[in-house]
């Protein structure tokens, strides 16, 4: 075959080599001993590794490719600034989440070599979408994403409720994927394209005009179908019992990778080809920003599963990360952009914290299991102390400055209301984050946590309250690059 | 002429066929008289200048689904005569749907004659490409990128069936090729010299 009919690859290298370097982790795992469960753990360890090196490799290959706008495969796929920005978060909090599951699946009888091969093919789904510039490749990406998430929810096979929020989460998942692809089809239908560029041509020489019902119709079903994946309210009810029921390290994973992906996508569908059409999607935006943040605050208060209550965080996460979409412009999106990267920090660090609450060798992960952990475990406290303090947004802790670029952007906008619920939410979250403070502090000690911990653990939670606390001193190469990545995507 | 010949033929012969799928008793004969339906159909397809569908349908249809169904109705013991028993039951609704299709169907005509520009022409002939290179340009040229995609998911869906359902089961036999080359007469084979008349 002739190489000038091959098409311009360069863009698409670090999802190819990501996709090849998943293929030979599953091959290297496939010719292992079976039956030896010993030699099956070595291996998921040595699988786990080589994952965590190739997202790295990938890492690099992403920055290094640059800031310029490029297409490839005929306007199916593009990466910019914007990309680059979404992709280095995801691969990040990836490789981070890898890192911190150490043996938590060989502890808890399900260290195989899968797991690592499955979350490389998951974040090869996820820069796909993020890179998405046509409707259809963002289905094919959202699907390679969401397939190995519903087993990864449920590779603790032989527990029931691991098996219940796999299967949760494929239904509502599937559930969501009819929406999205019924969307798309009614906005193909109606506007006659799937190209994002053509989609924004269309609608600039509408010229102030309504586009057609039809079109607004299908752009409201993407527009549910990537809330289930965001889980924004109301479409959040799977988040906590998949949150709860899937093994920790795999929560932690999909606390921030899928969110940061599909927030990503969101945020590019919805400035790129719908930009133009902004008023007739900003209402639907902020009341799912509202009651998304609402639902986070209150849903959260009565909480005794510590996973359950970072699911009802998280809906209330995403609800602030909208809050900047809604605003639709320049800052807001870069407000936006700078939250998720603190979102991802700190979230990482308060799993790891989970990830460290063991007692007997066996993970915990009720909020009563920290009682007066404070005057057993002094260092770990006053680590998962600023974690807390940060995700309420107590300044000066980066959570702070996430809350604070996003509401500054909406009161710019004039969109006062978002900015006051935003402030009152972040009050009532507030006091169920400072619970667990005062539970770990001032509660009577009930029977220790183990004193050994998983080295890379303990790295993930030290590294991640540094940064927590020292993001003040220098929070200009994020906030540049977010306000780069943000121009980047009006621009494109 | 000779076109309408043809076409009449396979049709003919597709709906008599079908006729015969629903109403023989044999189910083996049932099944045999679907692939002459989908054979039918597929000269159809040649006719309409679709080859690569008329392929398709032969080769998915027949090769692999008529198949299936041949397997199943021969490895399984259904009581046919039992399904059959209360049959007419079904009548009614039956007969409903099908008055529902073709009001439908009468619908779809009438608006045709009301409105004939909405009588799409056939998709234009292109000169000199035929129809599988045109799905191919498609398919392999225009989104190979969607073409591998898919073909990843696909390939993750079945790597997640195994991690979630597969298990190592103890105590099955499983044919070891090494171990049967390996074995020697004399481990497994011993001569017993019996006297005539005793038994052993």
């Amino acid at each position: 075959m002739p190489l000038g009919n091959l098409p311009y690859l360069t863009p698409a290298l670090p999802e190819i080599l990501l996709a090849l370097g998943g293929l030979a982790l599953l091959m290297y795992g496939v010719f292992q001993k079976a039956g030896d469960s010993a030699a099956e753990v070595l291996a998921a360890r040595r699988t786990g590794w080589a994952a965590i090196a190739t997202l790295l490799v990938v890492l690099v290959v992403v920055v290094a490719l640059g800031k310029d706008r490029a297409l490839t495969f005929g306007g199916l796929f593009v990466i910019d600034e914007f990309t680059r920005f979404t992709k280095v978060l995801v691969l990040a909090g990836a490789a981070t989440a890898l890192l911190m599951s150490g043996d938590f699946l060989a502890r808890h009888g399900a260290g195989r070599f899968e797991y690592p091969v499955l979350l490389v093919f998951a974040v090869t789904g996820m820069m796909m979408m993020l890179s998405a510039n046509d409707l259809m490749s963002l289905y094919v990406g959202l699907e390679m994403q969401s397939l190995p998430l519903y087993v990864m929810a449920t590779f603790q096979r032989d527990d029931s409720r691991a098996t219940e929020a796999g299967l949760k989460y494929f239904v509502l998942g599937a559930l969501a994927s009819g929406m999205l692809l019924y969307g798309s089809s009614l906005v193909y239908g109606f506007a006659g394209s799937t190209d994002f560029e053509a989609l924004a041509e269309l609608f600039r020489h509408l010229g102030g005009e309504a586009p057609q019902i039809g079109v607004v119709f299908g752009m409201v079903f993407i527009l549910a179908g990537l809330a289930f994946k965001i889980s924004a309210v109301p479409f959040h009810m799977w988040a906590p019992d998949v949150y709860e029921g899937a093994p920790t390290p795999v929560t932690a994973f999909f606390s921030v990778a899928p969110k940061i992906a599909a927030l990503g996508l969101f945020v590019r569908l919805m400035m790129g080809p719908f930009g133009e059409i902004a008023p007739h999607w900003q209402q639907v935006v902020a009341l799912i920003a509202v009651a998304s943040m609402v639902v986070g605050a209150f849903g959260a208060i009565n909480q005794n599963n510590i996973k359950r209550l970072m699911a009802y965080s998280s809906i209330g996460h995403v609800g602030y990360a909208l809050v900047g979409l809604a605003v639709a412009d320049a800052n807001g999106i870069r407000g936006m952009l700078v939250y998720l990267a603190i979102y991802l920090v700190m979230n990482l660090g308060t799993f790891a914290c989970i990830l460290a609450m063991r007692r007997g060798g066996r993970n915990v992960e009720s909020i009563s299991d920290l009682a007066g952990v404070a005057r057993t475990h002094p260092l770990f406290a006053a680590a998962l102390g600023l974690l807390m303090f940060s995700m309420a947004g107590i300044p000066p802790l980066a959570g702070f400055f996430g809350k604070l670029y996003v509401f500054l952007a909406a009161v710019e906008a004039k969109m006062f209301v978002l900015a006051a619920v935003g402030l009152l939410t972040s009050v009532i979250a507030a006091f169920y984050y400072i619970r667990i403070i005062r539970v770990a502090y001032f509660d009577e000690p009930g029977e220790a946590l183990d004193r050994t911990l998983n080295p890379e653990v303990t790295w993930v939670i030290w590294a991640t309250s540094a940064i927590v606390v020292l993001f003040f001193l220098g929070p200009g190469p994020v906030l540049k690059a977010a306000a780069a990545a943000a121009k980047a995507l009006l621009a494109g | 002429m000779i076109q309408a010949l043809a076409f009449y033929m396979f049709a003919l012969t597709a709906v008599l066929s079908a006729l015969l799928v629903v109403s023989v008793r044999n189910p083996v004969h049932s099944v045999l008289f679907l692939i002459l339906a989908f054979f039918n159909a597929a000269g159809l397809f040649v006719l309409a200048g679709a080859e690569f569908l008329a392929m398709i349908l032969v080769v998915v249809y027949v090769g692999a689904v008529a198949v299936l169904f041949m397997f199943v109705v021969m490895m399984l013991d259904i009581d046919f005569v039992v399904l059959r028993q209360g049959f007419m039951n079904y009548l009614p609704l039956g007969a409903l749907v099908g008055i529902v299709m073709l009001v439908e169907l009468a619908v779809v005509l009438a608006g045709w004659r009301a409105a004939p520009y909405a009588r799409f022409p056939a998709a234009p002939t292109p000169g000199d490409i035929n129809n599988t290179q045109a799905i191919g340009e498609v398919l392999y040229t225009h989104y190979a990128y969607l073409f591998q995609a898919a073909g990843m998911i696909l390939l993750v869906a079945m790597v997640g069936a195994i991690v979630l359902t597969h298990r190592e089961r103890t105590g099955v036999r499983r044919q070891d090729i090494a171990e049967q080359i390996a074995r020697r007469p004399a481990d497994t084979v011993e001569l017993k010299k019996v006297e005539s008349g005793k038994g052993i």
